[in-house]
């Protein structure tokens, strides 16, 4: 019985997560409206997007191979799957222990490695462009997130995300520079990893500067409606990893029943509004940087969380 | 029993290298002679496999070599480990050479050393003296040089020979050396008479270096790395395999045989210095792999990247081990030895695939390959899933040996030295660095030269290899999934040779529930592959399910969209060297001191404007140049020792003898 529980828990949490993606897209495209005072487009216009992608017919270029079509799928899954196991309104679910944190940023590698493939199959420039300059932003970012890792995992004793959001809310916390350290840099590498403005922009297209969008600029239809679910899936993951981390208040623990549940979900709906605002404040406030900048940005990023690791490896208190 | 049979096929080998020499132009040969090697190794495989787990280690002594000592061979936990990495490799390396060897223009200069080059990787893993094991390791590299030397005519080739041959016997000599001071004044040579008696801290010292520079040379240890992507792509392909995914690992077990086994507890600051040359190693070697253009020189310099990786896990079990942290150096040795496993396993894997792509299109130029995923679907398939092992992606097994190097970098804060404390999080750091410009180096290698369209006639032209290749490719990219989602299995059956060196093991994987990989304690940090693999199926399937039901199945083909600017141009895709270009603007300009070259003519000249990028290789620039001046300038100085009289001679001989008897007088 407790098994059937913990299972219908678990599956909650993956339709959640891949129900509510979109709507924090939508939400963040509205907030940037209404702060630039445009009235924008409805907060539930990214679903009719994904619906309107997936009737249309897909237009494959010429020489595009079998991975090409199979990369949205693999992209989707292993994006799913990580979001599956960031706590939203519950710690301890079933499968927690399947992935730590670092294999949880090595999934979202996975997805990013078949991404960039698929960026070069069809074999066009712009392609080509946005690849190149993924991999380069990754090859800075993902490091700046182990470095994270390293800290939380030395203050928490532990990789588990649910061990350490556990002890996020115990009191023996405290005020610590490291977890100050901590919080800029996943910060700075989340809107990196989400290619949001100032690393990249969302809504640019046929523009040099472009990377995620370059990436994905040949696929049309269903397998365009994956790629964005997943970019939005992306999103959320960042958004519900700082709040799991940096908000872990309200959450409910392991097996503890339908009421702490229904408290849990109704204390994640304002941190990930809150996530949406800060995210549309400082995107709007910000202006898009050169491409050349980003590995500035990304190894400050990269700095902050070593710095972070070392004060931890020289004192406990820090 | 076991050492018997294993000598056996060292022997049944050497006869095939002679069977070489007597069919080698006979139509035929290739495949005979593959086919014995891959039936000798594959029976000392199976025994090599059977005694790991063994209890006594098993010896035999042959009246061969110095007379007051003989031979002596000892197979024991960690040389069973090692020759089955070896043998494994030399199966799979000559299954796919079956095939692959058809190709070869010159047979007669592969054929006989291919069994030697085997024999002699078993015989160091075997050998349980000094002298056995000097002269075992000598062999491995004379008959490695001389098929690096099989296309000496090549461009290139001979200067790759000439500095692997200087590297090996200096690598050579300073093993000697180290087995010299371990031996003591006495001269016990046998393993088990060194291991007796510990050397003092001072001489325990020298020998780490000397080993360090001995084996770490072989291995591919920054500086010393030069030699390997010179020498290793210089090959045939499947011997290219064996090199770099095989040799390098005798070359490891040469380091954990010494410094583990045979030089007595370690010293805290070993550690340091094994863990600055390791992650330096790793960075550097990626980085080098990034700019280069070269299918096999990319693959040779990503060997010296997962190299730095084996070594900083060996690096965290000295640094452990020294200060008692039993649980640490354990996991720490557990993942670097399950690293050298997996490393040989993609590592051969991506060399086949490149040999295939190499007879396909008789090309290693990135830059002229391109679309071969649709010429070569098995291929590409069978490198896809090596690219993306070597990369650390999980669901595969480089990622669940870097998980446990990451888990054991996690423990060290407990580590009382402040030199420790301050080196260990900055390599975790180089590591992270390395393993994330890993997957960015291996995207590019398949995005460029299997994804896009083709950039030149041959690559348009390729065919699929042969189905020998292909079978092999096959199975080492299953067993890469494999230990992937099983590394409790791996793990388990590695528990024996950690046992042996440290005297502990990891807790039992195999008995985990849902076989799961838990290093420590559960709620400390713990990893399911088999899940993982099983969730990102289920969910791909999901989704592909809801798509096929619910969405439009309606698919049309038509010209690449390019944002509307399309070009038929081939030329006008991203190219090897571009692709790594904000990689070599982030990294480059500080490591190798990368300058772009733009020759722009004046206005009203038509000549076109030219644009090279220059790297400067710093290690060579810096240590090897000056050294090799210096020999320069030593020999021209000795150059009058040659035209001496005999008269000066004889006195030369008389103080040169008068002086090594004093002192040895004032030594002793």
């Amino acid at each position: 019985m407790a098994l059937i529980h913990d299972f219908a828990v678990q599956g909650a949490q993956m339709i959640l997560v891949v129900l509510l993606a979109p709507l924090v897209t939508g939400l963040v495209r509205k907030m940037k409206a209404r702060l630039l005072r445009r009235k924008g487009p409805p907060v539930l216009q990214p679903y009719r997007d994904l619906v309107r992608l997936a009737r249309k017919e897909v237009v494959l270029a010429d020489n595009a191979s079998w991975l090409f079509r199979a990369s949205p799928y693999l992209i989707f899954a292993a994006t799913w799957v990580a979001a599956a196991l960031v706590p939203t309104f519950a710690t301890g679910l079933l499968f927690s222990w399947t992935a730590d944190l670092i294999a949880i940023v090595a999934l979202l590698g996975s997805a990013r490695f078949f991404l960039a493939l698929a960026g070069m199959d069809v074999g066009t420039s712009f392609g080509g462009i946005g690849s190149s300059r993924e991999v380069m932003i990754a090859s800075l970012a993902e490091p700046a997130m182990i470095m994270i890792v390293f800290s939380l995992a030395l203050l928490a004793g532990s990789t588990q995300l649910s061990a350490i959001s556990q002890y996020m809310v115990s009191p023996n916390v405290g005020l610590r520079v490291t977890l100050g350290l901590a919080l800029i840099s996943l910060v700075m590498v989340g809107i990196a990893e989400n290619a949001r403005i100032p690393v990249d922009n969302p809504a640019t297209h046929l523009e040099l500067t472009m990377v995620h969008e370059a990436m994905v600029l040949e696929y049309s239809g269903r397998h365009l409606a994956l790629i964005e679910l997943a970019a939005s899936l992306k999103l959320l993951l960042y958004l519900s990893l700082i709040g799991c981390i940096f908000l872990p208040w309200g959450m409910a623990p392991m097996r503890a029943g339908w009421s702490a549940y229904a408290i849990g979900g109704a204390a994640y709906v304002p941190k990930l509004a809150l996530g949406c605002f800060a995210l549309a404040m400082f995107e709007t406030a910000i202006a898009k940087m050169r491409v050349f900048r980003v590995p500035t940005f990304l190894g400050a990023a990269l700095m902050l969380g070593l710095l972070g690791a070392l004060l931890l490896f020289v004192s406990r208190g820090l | 029993m076991q050492v018997a049979i294993l000598l056996w096929c060292i022997l049944a080998l050497l006869a095939t290298a002679v069977l070489a020499v007597l069919l080698s132009r006979r139509s035929g040969a290739t495949a005979t002679v593959y086919a014995a090697c891959a039936i000798v190794s594959a029976i000392a495989c199976a025994t090599a496999f059977t005694g790991i787990g063994a209890v006594h280690s098993d010896t035999v002594h042959l009246p061969l070599g110095l007379p007051w000592m003989g031979a002596n061979f000892r197979a024991d936990a960690l040389s069973s480990l090692f020759l089955l990495i070896v043998n494994l490799g030399a199966a799979g390396a000559s299954l796919y050479a079956i095939g692959y060897g058809r190709h070869e223009s010159a047979p007669q200069r592969v054929l006989p050393f291919f069994p030697a080059f085997l024999a002699g990787m078993n015989l160091v893993v075997l050998a349980d003296d000094a002298f056995s094991f000097l002269l075992a390791w000598e062999f491995m590299s004379l008959t490695s040089w001389a098929l690096v030397m099989t296309h000496h005519r090549a461009a290139d080739n001979a200067r790759a020979g000439y500095v692997y041959i200087l590297m090996a016997s200096f690598g050579t000599f300073a093993l000697l050396l180290a087995f010299g001071l371990l031996a003591g004044p006495d001269g016990h040579y046998g393993f088990e008479a060194i291991r007796a008696h510990h050397p003092s801290a001072l001489y325990a010292a020298l020998v780490l270096l000397l080993v360090l520079v001995g084996a770490g040379s072989k291995a591919g240890l920054v500086p010393l790395h030069v030699w390997l992507p010179l020498a290793h792509p210089a090959a045939p392909s499947h011997v290219s395999a064996l090199m770099s995914g095989v040799m390098t690992k005798v070359a490891i077990y040469a380091f954990i045989r010494i410094v583990f086994d045979l030089l007595g507890p370690p010293v805290w600051w070993w550690g340091i210095v094994v863990l600055a040359l390791g992650g330096a190693t790793a960075l550097m070697g990626v980085l080098y792999a990034l700019f280069q253009n070269d299918l096999k020189r990319v693959l040779a310099y990503s060997t010296i990247e997962n190299i730095g990786f084996i070594f900083v896990g060996l690096g965290l079990a000295l640094a452990f081990g020294a200060d008692h942290f039993q649980t640490a150096a354990v996991l720490a040795l557990t993942a670097a030895l399950f690293h050298a496993f997996n490393h040989s396993i993609f590592k051969n894997l991506l060399f086949f695939g490149s040999g295939a792509v190499l007879t396909a299109t008789g090309e290693r130029d990135m830059e002229k390959l391109g679309g071969l995923i649709h010429r070569m679907p098995v291929t590409a398939f069978a490198v896809l899933i090596g690219c993306a092992a070597i990369s650390a992606l999980p669901p595969l097994n480089g990622f669940a040996s870097e998980w446990l190097t990451f888990q054991a970098i996690l423990l060290s804060p407990e580590l009382p030295q402040w030199g420790l404390k301050l080196i260990v999080p900055a390599v975790g750091a180089l590591l992270a660095l390395s393993v994330a410009l890993a997957a960015a180096c291996f995207v590019r290698i398949f995005g460029i030269a299997f994804l896009g369209r083709p950039r030149s006639t041959a690559a348009e032209e390729a065919q699929e290899t042969d189905r020998f290749s292909l079978g092999v490719m096959l199975a080492l990219a299953a067993v890469c999934l494999l230990a992937g989602i099983l590394p409790g299995f791996f793990i388990d059956a590695i528990a024996p040779v950690v046992q042996h060196l440290l005297g502990g093991h990891m807790p039992r994987q195999s008995s985990i529930a849902w076989l799961s990989m838990v290093p420590i304690t559960k709620d400390r940090s713990s990893y399911n592959g088999l899940l993982v693999f099983l969730f990102i199926v289920a969910s791909a399937s999901l989704a592909a399910l809801a798509i096929h039901l619910l969405a439009s199945k309606a698919v049309r083909r038509a010209p690449a969209w390019d944002c509307g600017y399309p070009n038929a141009s081939p030329l006008t895709q991203y190219t090897a060297g571009s692709f790594a270009q904000p990689i070599r603007r982030v990294f480059g300009t500080l490591l190798f001191r990368a300058r772009l070259n733009i020759e722009i003519p004046p206005p009203g000249d038509v000549r076109p404007a030219k644009f090279s990028v220059h790297l400067e290789d710093i290690v060579w620039n810096v240590l090897y140049v000056p050294l090799e001046g210096a020999v320069g300038f030593v020999a021209g100085r000795l150059d009058v020792l040659q035209f001496l009289t005999i008269r000066r001679y004889l006195s030369l001989v008389f103080v040169t003898l008068v002086v090594l008897l004093l002192v040895i007088a004032i030594w002793r």
